[in-house]
């Protein structure tokens, strides 16, 4: 047998070692934060290229940055989507009632009425900006922190907060982790809690609407954590054969629970340029301004139901609270992150652009919150009626067996049985 | 809806087929009947499939509905799931059960649990069709049984014919079937059913028993299970190329044994194997797959809690070994006639 490589492990002649590079963030918990390094362009200056262009023409945009609203408040350049003031003031009620809704639901986890929350505190404007730039019946495939795209799309905050305490009334009969929505009847996907796994669906979704000769789309979101998932790949890979009419979108808001965006490979590029390499359009926006991801997903949506096919758009934001209520942030990265952060908060940008259009005011805006939070505060009230997680007020318990599927085999019936044998046994005092 | 009814399938026009055309002829019927129904996968368009299982379709039905897949298994069981949540009935080819667990995410967290965490919202009734199964010479990634990792899954059902004629009357209630189902089909017996000597001449489908196939549309119910052969000294139970070589092996020792077919493992017909042991009193089990945690431990367990007075000795379970398939050694690890003899003279001896 012939003598392979000897491998000694002494180094060979002048060569270096290797060296395994592993990704760390910029900032740890107590350090101030410099944001010099982010290459954030003028608002306005990037052209908008026709919505059926060539796919390459978008890719020096998924380099750069789609912004519309300046730090003087106006907004500015060809992809400003020119809406009108009242639809500005309805997104802007949207992104705050979102926020009210996470403040008082997050609440209401720390008082044990539910087992966990997630807030999308930051990122409003990418879910209510699509729900506004997309037709209400294209369909949604949302991971778990598109919940503005429930409430823009008018699904009752009470059936969401019946969802969230798994009580009696809950839709998804108590089987699902709080926020795990589903609505079909608003073109909103069941959320899975697997990673990335919507983003082939909602290819597939698009394609099963162009082989019916439809008119709707599907989008769908995953964070820039998970499109390190194969599932994104796949999903990437379906919609370029198949010029499939959907819109992926990548929100980047820098953290997947401690693992900064270094992992998912943001030191390399960017996630909108990822699009080039599949062939598609590709679109990179400041994710904090509304107007600029209205326009880019208006973009995208009118490509796509021209058949021209879909677009990835990377939506460049910050996760201003922790991952979920089960997280705690200032165990691994500066509170001045957000604090600091050079793409400012959604709402209050939507805000001053109004103020100063003359069409909003700080009294008005005042008072919008204070009747968000009463609104919020009724439909808790009136969910509470319904019971809260851990109190009684269930679903029947045979429910737990049923939709496993769609009739009941005997190996279930047998195990429902034994489970009321136990419920009679471990709570005597049960009632349904 | 015709069910399966021994009365007027016997007055249906019929012809012999093997296990490929009868599968095709299922897709065929099932496109032509349902609008909703496509058919995707690797190399199964204008080629019509490795297997040639979906030849034809293509030029019959259309791209739209009959094409090529990239190969990437996560990608078409996950658009299977999103065109099924848009109200479409995909029946993907996922061209070797051994290449299936790319997709298996997409199969076990979503297919199998959309029902269930939607509360009925949102379904998928998609049927995944795979060759599976040994005895062909394809080595560890062309032989594998791995019906136990999705008979284990809520929400999955597992389906695996025994004949041509079972082969489209399951094929077409699992695309009618409202839940996911996971249809395997036994490649050594596309051509011909197997005695288990791998030495022997095989013998094509034409003209035997399971081979003449009904025209038109018929339906074998999932959940029920088929009597091969009635029998007082011994109940085999088994699937898919084993019911064959079961079959051949007791003949050949000239045991009065009952051998079932199960045909689904999920929904599984318990009542079938119970009335069969409580008349025999004693029980074989037989699957190719590996041994530890296969589908005949389950088996075994549900005759041992539910037959245990009626037995008159130990449950034996046949296997395939818990190894890789072995390319050179197939004959070796296949669970032939010398290991299921071995067995049946450990049950009968007494």
């Amino acid at each position: 047998m012939a003598e392979g490589p000897v491998r000694t492990g002494k180094p060979r002649g002048n060569l270096p070692p290797l060296d395994l590079y592993v990704p760390e963030p910029k900032y740890r918990p107590g350090d101030t934060v410099d944001y010099t390094h982010l290459e954030i362009p003028e608002p306005g200056l990037l052209a908008r290229p026709d919505e059926a262009c060539e796919a390459q023409d978008t890719w020096p945009l998924t380099l750069d940055m789609i912004r519309v609203l300046g730090d003087d408040d106006r907004a500015v350049g060809p992809w400003n989507p020119g809406l009108d003031a009242e639809t500005l003031r309805r997104m802007l009620a949207t992104m705050a009632l979102t926020r009210a809704f996470d403040d008082r639901m997050y609440r209401g986890q720390r008082q044990g009425k539910t087992s966990f929350y997630m807030k999308c505190t930051g990122e409003e404007a990418i879910s209510i900006a699509c729900a506004h730039a997309l037709a209400a019946d294209d369909m949604v495939f949302p991971s778990y922190r598109q919940q503005g795209i429930l409430i823009a799309r008018g699904y009752p905050l009470v059936e969401m907060i019946n969802q969230i305490y798994s009580n009696r009334a809950d839709p998804l009969k108590g089987r699902q982790l709080p926020i795990m929505y589903s609505a079909k009847d608003y073109g909103f996907f069941t959320i899975s809690g697997n990673l990335a796994t919507q983003f082939p669906q909602a290819v597939g979704w698009a394609m099963a609407s162009a082989i019916k000769g439809d008119t709707r789309i599907a989008t769908s979101f995953v964070g820039e954590g998970s499109s390190a998932e194969g599932d994104f790949h796949a999903a990437m890979t379906f919609a370029a054969v198949y010029n499939a009419p959907v819109v992926l979108n990548v929100v980047n808001n820098q953290w997947a629970i401690s693992s900064f965006s270094g992992f998912a490979g943001a030191e390399r590029t960017t996630f909108a340029a990822r699009a080039a390499g599949y062939g598609i359009a590709g679109l990179r926006v400041d994710g904090n301004d509304i107007l600029a991801v209205y326009a880019a997903m208006e973009w995208a949506a009118n490509r796509a139901r021209a058949n021209k096919g879909p677009t990835l758009i990377e939506h460049f934001t910050y996760r201003a609270e922790g991952h979920s209520t089960s997280d705690d942030p200032s165990a691994y990265r500066s509170a001045r992150e957000a604090e600091d952060w050079p793409l400012g908060d959604p709402i209050m940008r939507l805000k001053r652009h109004l103020i100063a259009l003359g069409e909003w005011s700080e009294e008005q805006h005042q008072a919008m919150d204070r009747e968000l939070a009463e609104q919020v505060k009724a439909a808790t009230k009136e969910a509470e009626k319904n019971g809260i997680l851990g109190h009684g007020l269930h679903h029947p318990f045979h429910t737990m067996f049923e939709d496993v599927f769609e009739d009941l085999p005997w190996h279930l019936q047998e195990q429902a049985e034994q489970a009321i044998r136990e419920r009679q046994i471990k709570w005597p005092e049960w009632k349904e | 809806m015709i069910e399966e009814n021994p009365v007027s399938l016997h007055d249906a026009p019929s012809r012999s087929m093997n296990m490929i055309e009868a599968i095709n002829d299922a897709l065929d019927i099932m496109m032509a009947r349902d609008p909703d129904v496509l058919v995707m996968g690797e190399d199964v368009g204008y080629f019509g499939g490795v297997f040639r299982a979906t030849a034809g379709l293509q030029k019959k039905f259309g791209r739209n509905r009959v094409f090529d897949t990239p190969i990437n298994e996560c990608g078409i069981i996950g658009a299977a799931v999103g065109m099924a949540a848009y109200g479409l009935r995909p029946v993907p080819e996922i061209q070797f059960a051994d290449y299936i667990y790319p997709g298996l995410d997409q199969l076990v967290s979503e297919a199998a649990r959309l029902r269930y965490r939607s509360a009925g919202e949102f379904v998928a009734p998609i049927t995944v069709r795979s060759p599976f199964g040994g005895g062909i010479f394809g080595g560890q990634t062309h032989s594998q049984s791995p019906e136990a990792l999705f008979t284990h899954v809520a929400g999955l059902k597992t389906v695996i014919p025994a004949t041509p004629h079972d082969a489209k009357g399951l094929l077409i209630a699992a695309i009618e079937d409202n839940d996911p189902v996971i249809f395997f089909e036994p490649k050594r017996i596309y051509n011909g059913p197997f005695d288990g000597y791998y030495d022997r001449p095989s013998r094509p489908w034409k003209g035997l028993p399971g081979s003449q196939v009904p025209e038109g549309y018929y339906r074998i119910p999932l959940g029920k299970a088929r009597v091969v052969r009635e029998g007082a000294a011994l109940t085999v139970v088994t699937y898919g190329t084993m019911v064959h070589v079961a079959e051949a092996v007791l003949a050949e020792k000239g045991i009065d044994a009952e051998i079932i077919d199960l045909r689904s493992l999920v929904p599984l017909d318990i009542d079938t194997v119970e009335k069969s042991v409580e008349k025999t009193g004693k029980c074989l089990v037989i699957h190719e797959a590996t041994r530890t945690s296969g589908f005949g431990a389950e088996l075994v367990t549900l005759v041992q809690e539910r037959c245990f007075y009626h037995l008159e000795a130990p449950v034996e379970r046949v296997t395939g070994f818990d190894t890789p398939y072995p390319h050179s050694l197939e004959w070796a690890y296949f669970p032939g006639p010398v290991r299921i003899g071995e067995a049946v003279d450990r049950l009968m001896k007494d």
